[in-house]
């Protein structure tokens, strides 16, 4: 569904990280880590197709969703006019459906009670929720999480856990960055460890 | 992508972008208010002589739509850019070219149908012969979309410079100084009783071309601006 080979990027003529390959099927996880500023957002930048690739090829047969650092969200807009407007943007199939199913994803991602709240007044974690709200609407198989459970507290973490089992579930695939202290728990899944390209540090005086 | 999945699309792109505009009033205001302390500055400085005034009228009132345009121009992808919404929507599969689209229709319906609509009061103003009136209407009515398609892609171009509204002035002004000799040259025929059709025509010409490049151009540029 989805293969690399020895891909890698360079930004300034220099590797942003060490060449990587993976090939991923139905319903697998594959988990990206690595220190900050090794790449993980490059990588996941380059398999979106937002950047083309220095060396190495990508198979990939879909257009992926993916959910970056930039939440999306327009500040003068509501939590439900937000969401709304990505639900008829991306053309989601019933998206007619109307308000019913447009208050049931404003619950599943737990912003009920701000839903006619300006998006400027949330905080770092309610922006979270309100992007990962695609996740309910969206047809895409292919996901790209860019670090999904940074500000997320106890709840919302097991609200991604449990979107995210269904997804694969049904023979999605997903790829997922992480620094270290957070993981999908209770999932088979594979582990990319990312190299930077740079010189490593070797400490001062070294 | 199927054509009804572009056309709705388009349509919840239009109607996002009115909802914000209604959010971002002040925002929206400024242009206009510039637009009409410019006109009304004019009278001040060059001296209040009706004949004076009358000869200047167009060129003053077409320039002055010219940057209020510009002042405008900056925001059409600054805020799509700055919070990831940009990126979204090109990895949604649906065409560049007609999103890009989308913006610059809403952005002519915000800025520059204003100014059509207030052009008669600034006519007045500026003391214009009422036999021009009804032509620097029809030129700004044809002419002002000139302006939001050519500036869409300066716009494009310059969205990912932080401080890129000097440059897309630069950029876009010497683009529409044809358009600019065109209009005035065609109010100024309109009062002198020569025919002006071939002037508004050009300019009719210019907005058909610009109106089915410009998006594509637009979207090349969006795509420069995100890699």
């Amino acid at each position: 569904m989805l293969s690399i080979s020895d891909l890698s990027f360079e930004r300034y003529f220099e590797r942003v990280f060490e060449p990587v390959s993976f090939n991923l099927t139905a319903g697998s996880l594959l988990l990206v880590t690595g220190p900050n500023g090794c790449g993980k957002t490059t990588l996941l930048r380059l398999l979106a197709g937002l950047l083309e690739p220095s060396e190495g090829s990508i198979d990939c047969q879909q257009q992926p969703l993916y959910a970056g650092h930039d939440p999306a969200i327009k500040d003068d807009l509501s939590v439900a006019e937000n969401i709304l407007f990505w639900m008829r943007f991306m053309g989601s199939r019933d998206s007619n459906s109307g308000p019913e199913r447009l208050r049931r994803i404003i619950d599943k991602v737990g912003l009920s009670d701000v839903a006619q709240q300006q998006g400027r007044t949330l905080s770092a974690g309610q922006r979270k929720r309100c992007s990962l709200a695609r996740l309910f609407f969206c047809n895409e198989s292919l996901w790209l999480l860019d670090e999904p459970y940074a500000n997320l507290d106890r709840d919302a973490i097991d609200m991604l856990d449990s979107v995210l089992k269904t997804h694969l579930d049904a023979g999605g695939v997903c790829v997922m960055t992480t620094h270290g202290s957070l993981r999908p728990e209770g999932f088979e899944l594979q582990e990319c460890r990312l190299h930077s390209g740079r010189h490593p540090y070797t400490g001062a005086g070294a | 992508m199927s054509q009804q999945a572009a056309g709705t699309a388009f349509a919840a792109l239009i109607r996002r972008d009115f909802l914000l505009a209604y959010r971002r009033r002040a925002e929206l205001l400024q242009p206009l208010v510039f637009l009409l302390v410019v006109v009304t500055l004019f009278p001040l400085g060059v001296g209040p002589s009706p004949q004076l005034l009358a000869s200047i009228a167009p060129g003053v009132i077409w320039i002055a739509a010219l940057l209020a345009t510009v002042l405008s121009l900056d925001s059409l992808f600054r805020s799509d850019f700055d919070d990831g919404t940009l990126e979204q929507m090109v990895l949604s599969g649906q065409s560049l070219a007609l999103i890009s689209l989308a913006r610059i229709v809403s952005h002519w319906l915000v800025a520059g149908l204003p100014i059509v609509l207030l052009s008669p009061l600034l006519a007045l103003w500026m003391n214009l012969p009422d036999a021009g009136v009804l032509v620097l209407i029809k030129s700004l009515l044809i002419g002002t979309p000139v302006l939001s398609l050519i500036g869409a892609i300066g716009s494009a171009l310059t969205v990912s410079l932080k401080r890129g509204g000097q440059l897309l002035s630069l950029l876009v002004f010497p683009l529409y100084v044809p358009l600019l000799i065109l209009a005035t040259s065609a109010v100024n025929s309109a009062i002198v009783g020569l025919p002006y059709s071939g002037q508004l025509g050009l300019i009719l010409a210019g907005m058909i071309a610009a109106l089915t490049l410009a998006p594509f151009a637009t979207a090349a540029a969006l795509k420069l601006s995100l890699s």
